[in-house]
């Protein structure tokens, strides 16, 4: 098919393939754009908190056992208001020095938790086990158990919750 | 190198063959009357995909129902966009079906060899009012609950079978979470797989007959 060229432009044919394949993109990412945002809006949604949970009276709490002490926090995820449980283990090492330990594993975050006749927090899933002082002694976990801040205040031991 | 690729494929899947079969077939001249066909498919196509996002959060539940389309229009990113070109298509589907039957109407091309086009298309109408009845439902707000319960109350009026119908139709004497249930199987599964079924023939007949032209006057 002879095609006319003017003066060593571009010929009609490539200049029209070009403007539709413009046009096509920008039709593709209006509609694309807004259909991707549609499906990963609930998970660019950060709900945060911050705040010192009590756990509990220091008097309660034993010297060098590890104890675990669980409360539930709600939260709106969609339209609903759903709970979150957590677990932590404290291990009182002096009057005023504790480990608080996440009960969540850090390899694929079953929950630990703490065995008396083997002196280490067993996780169930790929039998990762932890230190006393939540270090690693064997298995598959990256890292030690995480840990959370905490403070004693009027006697209370209290933790601190961080999320987002 | 693409058309390497492309010649490829068709050697192999008759491209070229079904490009011309249904694009570079033989038309009259014809109006722009004659568009309403793809008008409604078009539509069909915007109902299906923006339909098969919506589910993505809708929950047919009653005490979720009308919570998660309410999610959908503050809180998730286009969603208002989303529910408002199903919503708003739903009605203009309905609008393009039947402006598409009035010319296939006036024009007689519901005539020889075009019958089973036209039966089609009258089965393609129904199933659209289907899905407009059941979708019309979903939001479970007053409007669509006592809308659903008046449209099911007309039922009970057939002679004999009607209070049978009614209570087959809500999947119970009472509107219920089996009412909305099913009304959400019927528009999300069994209207949409007919409708697929029957525009297939439609189409298919559509470009194997070809389309009819203007009437002339003394036709």
């Amino acid at each position: 098919m002879p095609e006319i060229e003017h003066g060593g432009g571009i010929s009609r044919r490539s200049f029209v393939t070009g403007v539709v394949a413009f046009l096509g993109s920008v039709i593709a990412s209006v509609i694309g754009i807004p259909a991707i945002g549609y499906l990963i809006a609930p998970g660019l949604k950060k709900h945060t908190s911050d705040e010192w949970v009590p756990i509990g009276k220091l008097e309660d709490i034993p010297m060098d056992i590890p104890i675990l002490s669980t409360f539930t926090r709600t939260s709106q995820i969609g339209w609903e208001r759903s709970a979150t449980s957590f677990g932590v283990y404290v291990v009182r090492k002096s009057a005023d020095e504790f480990d608080v330990f996440s009960n969540i594993c850090t390899h694929l975050s079953c929950r630990v938790s703490w065995k008396d006749d083997q002196e280490a927090f067993v996780c169930p899933c790929h039998n990762g086990i932890f230190g006393k002082d939540g270090s690693i002694i064997s298995g598959p976990q990256p890292r030690p158990l995480d840990r959370f801040e905490y403070k004693v205040e009027d006697g209370t031991l209290l933790v601190h919750l961080v999320e987002g | 190198m693409a058309a390497k690729w492309i010649s490829w494929l068709d050697e192999r899947l008759g491209l070229t063959t079904i490009y011309r079969t249904i694009l570079d077939r033989k038309v009259p001249k014809v109006n722009w009357f004659f568009t309403l066909g793809s008008a409604t498919l078009f539509l069909g196509v915007l109902q299906g995909l923006t339909g098969i996002f919506l589910t993505v959060y809708y929950v047919p539940h009653p005490e979720q129902a009308y919570d998660s389309i309410n999610y959908i229009m503050t809180e998730v990113s286009f969603g208002w966009l989303i529910r408002g070109i199903h919503h708003w298509g739903a009605s203009l589907l309905v609008i393009t079906v039947f402006l598409h039957m009035l010319r296939t109407f006036f024009y007689g091309a519901y005539k020889y060899p075009r019958e089973i086009t036209w039966v089609t298309g009258v089965f393609l109408l129904l199933l659209t009012l289907g899905m407009g009845f059941t979708g019309y439902l979903l939001p479970w707000n007053q409007r669509a609950f006592w809308a659903t319960t008046v449209a099911t109350s007309i039922t009970e009026t057939v002679p004999f079978i009607g209070p049978f119908i009614n209570t087959a139709l809500r999947g119970g004497t009472e509107l219920s979470t089996l009412t909305l249930v099913r009304f959400f199987s019927a528009h999300i599964w069994i209207l949409p797989a007919l409708v697929v079924a029957i525009v297939g023939i439609h189409l298919y007949l559509v470009v194997r007959i070809g389309i009819s032209h203007v009437p002339a006057k003394d036709e």
